[in-house]
């Protein structure tokens, strides 16, 4: 039985995996909060539209997501024409073409949460806030945000989660370059084709035992604001 | 310690060259062998090989949307051939690296005999193999049992995988007792690891060349025209050979 260590190649992906997700998730947010609070009070049919559109990566098979990504992007692509022209050069096969990729694949994971959140704040609230004297931009921080903490939450835990176990898209976009584009799901994805199923294992194994930490931690925690009144202070 | 010197050491006398790093294309099908002659190229040459694993297809839409791959090796002959045809290769630059060979197998070690009459007793309620018209190993598969002339009679038992490893995953894990594979994922050293298996006769189905090629980004590097020069040097054979690949020629 040889010994079984992670090798500095597996620690490459996951520092890279983590920092994908990190990124990822931050953009995620900043384009998401946004977006999800307009389609919640947009009554227009563009907000149909974009919330379609939205969820398109959750129907679409991540490889196929990912060879259009790789002709949009590419340099025969219209992005990759765009990019290239603005001197930033081609995205496909690059950290910043991950996360693209990724912020695409798992913008439903993070708006969809969240819409259903603010949805569920009434009118009421806000028409109070408005009353009191608050701007919309203060109304938005100091009474929708804290009201939304558990959608903040599943949100931010969901795309997180879901941008660490992505693999059909970041195949095809990163082209499994190590060092460069290769995250931990297809590090496990190589060391099956390379029969070394124990190391796979492993890798699995901690990636399955650190979502699944994620997840539960997001229950008690959603658990313990739902018990706590004392969200509602400000308003009551 | 005393290893690290000895290859420090080798590494000084290859360096007469400029050390460099060529980013290689594998099939991931050859992803094993392709680690251990990656170590002896870098031990020999004191390049650096960074290896790259997708399959054959995605390597392909992968090279032609601009991935700065140097060379491709190839699960296949067709696909370096179509990027020749594309312009995305250095011409003349294109040669078989290896010959894959099929085998059926099965991890039970009564089941399969060694003239793979088992396919011909009617047991068999299913049998796995990779999609013939994904995987050029399927491709194989079905050429043998047509040249058999079972085709037709175990077409509705056929258990189709997207590529050789799902069809060896398969197999493996209990889920199909027996199928195709290549000779490659059950045999180290010549010998076979587990079960029991047929070694499909070459005359069954057409050759399995995988063929490799230099690719535009690779038109300069030293170290890209030193690894090809290395697919083609003992070192490279003696491994295809323990992973039951055949040389080419």
């Amino acid at each position: 039985m040889p010994e079984l260590t992670l090798a500095p190649e597996d620690w490459q992906a996951i520092a890279l995996t983590a920092k994908l997700a990190a990124v990822t998730l931050s953009i995620l947010f900043v384009i998401g909060v946004p977006l999800a609070w307009w389609l919640a009070r947009t009554r227009s049919r563009l907000g149909s539209l974009v919330s379609a559109l939205v969820a398109v990566p959750l129907v679409l098979p991540p490889t196929v997501l990912g060879f259009y990504l790789l002709v949009l992007l590419g340099p025969q692509g219209p992005v990759g024409r765009l990019t290239e022209a603005l001197g930033l050069g081609l995205l496909p096969f690059s950290f910043p073409g991950l996360v693209v990729a990724s912020t695409l694949f798992s913008l439903p994971f993070v708006v969809q949460p969240l819409q259903a959140t603010f949805s569920a704040i009434g009118e009421r609230m806000l028409e109070v806030a408005a009353t009191l004297g608050a701007g919309p931009f203060d109304t938005f921080w100091h009474v929708v945000l804290p009201l939304s903490r558990p959608g903040l939450l599943s949100a931010a835990v969901l795309g997180f989660a879901h941008t660490l176990g992505e693999f059909g898209v970041v195949l095809m976009i990163g082209g499994n370059i190590p060092g460069r584009t290769q995250v931990l799901s297809i590090a496990i994805y190589n060391r099956v084709e390379a029969f070394e199923y124990a190391h796979a294992h492993l890798l699995a194994g901690g990636l399955l035992a650190f979502s699944f930490v994620a997840l539960l931690a997001l229950q008690f925690i959603n658990r313990a604001g739902v018990g706590a009144p004392g969200m509602l202070r400000g308003g009551a | 310690m005393g290893r690290i010197l000895l290859c420090l050491c080798c590494l000084a006398a290859s360096l007469g060259a400029h050390a460099g790093e060529v980013l290689v294309a594998v099939a991931a099908n050859f992803t094993a062998p392709m680690k251990e002659i990656a170590a002896s190229f870098e031990g020999a040459t004191g390049h650096r090989a960074r290896l790259a694993f997708g399959s054959t297809g995605k390597l392909y839409a992968q090279i032609r949307n601009g991935a700065p791959f140097e060379v491709l090796l190839a699960a296949d002959s067709e696909t370096p051939a179509q990027l020749e045809a594309l312009g995305l290769t250095v011409a003349g630059t294109r040669s078989s690296y290896a010959i894959g060979r099929l085998a059926l197998w099965s991890p039970d070690p009564a089941r399969v005999d060694a003239a793979g009459r088992v396919l011909a007793d009617g047991s068999i309620r299913r049998l796995a193999l990779a999609n013939p018209q994904l995987a050029p190993y399927g491709r194989a598969a079905e050429q043998t049992l047509r040249a058999l002339g079972l085709w037709q009679s175990l077409r509705a038992r056929l258990v189709l995988a997207e590529s050789i490893s799902q069809s060896y995953q398969f197999i493996a894990s209990g889920n199909v007792p027996l199928g195709f594979v290549a000779l490659s994922q059950i045999v180290r050293g010549g010998a076979l690891q587990s079960g029991s298996a047929w070694r499909v006769p070459d005359d069954l189905f057409g050759p399995l060349r995988q063929d490799l090629v230099l690719l535009r980004p690779g038109e300069h590097s030293p170290a890209a025209a030193a690894l090809l020069r290395f697919m083609a040097s003992p070192d490279a054979h003696r491994v295809l050979r323990d992973y039951g690949y055949e040389v080419p020629r």
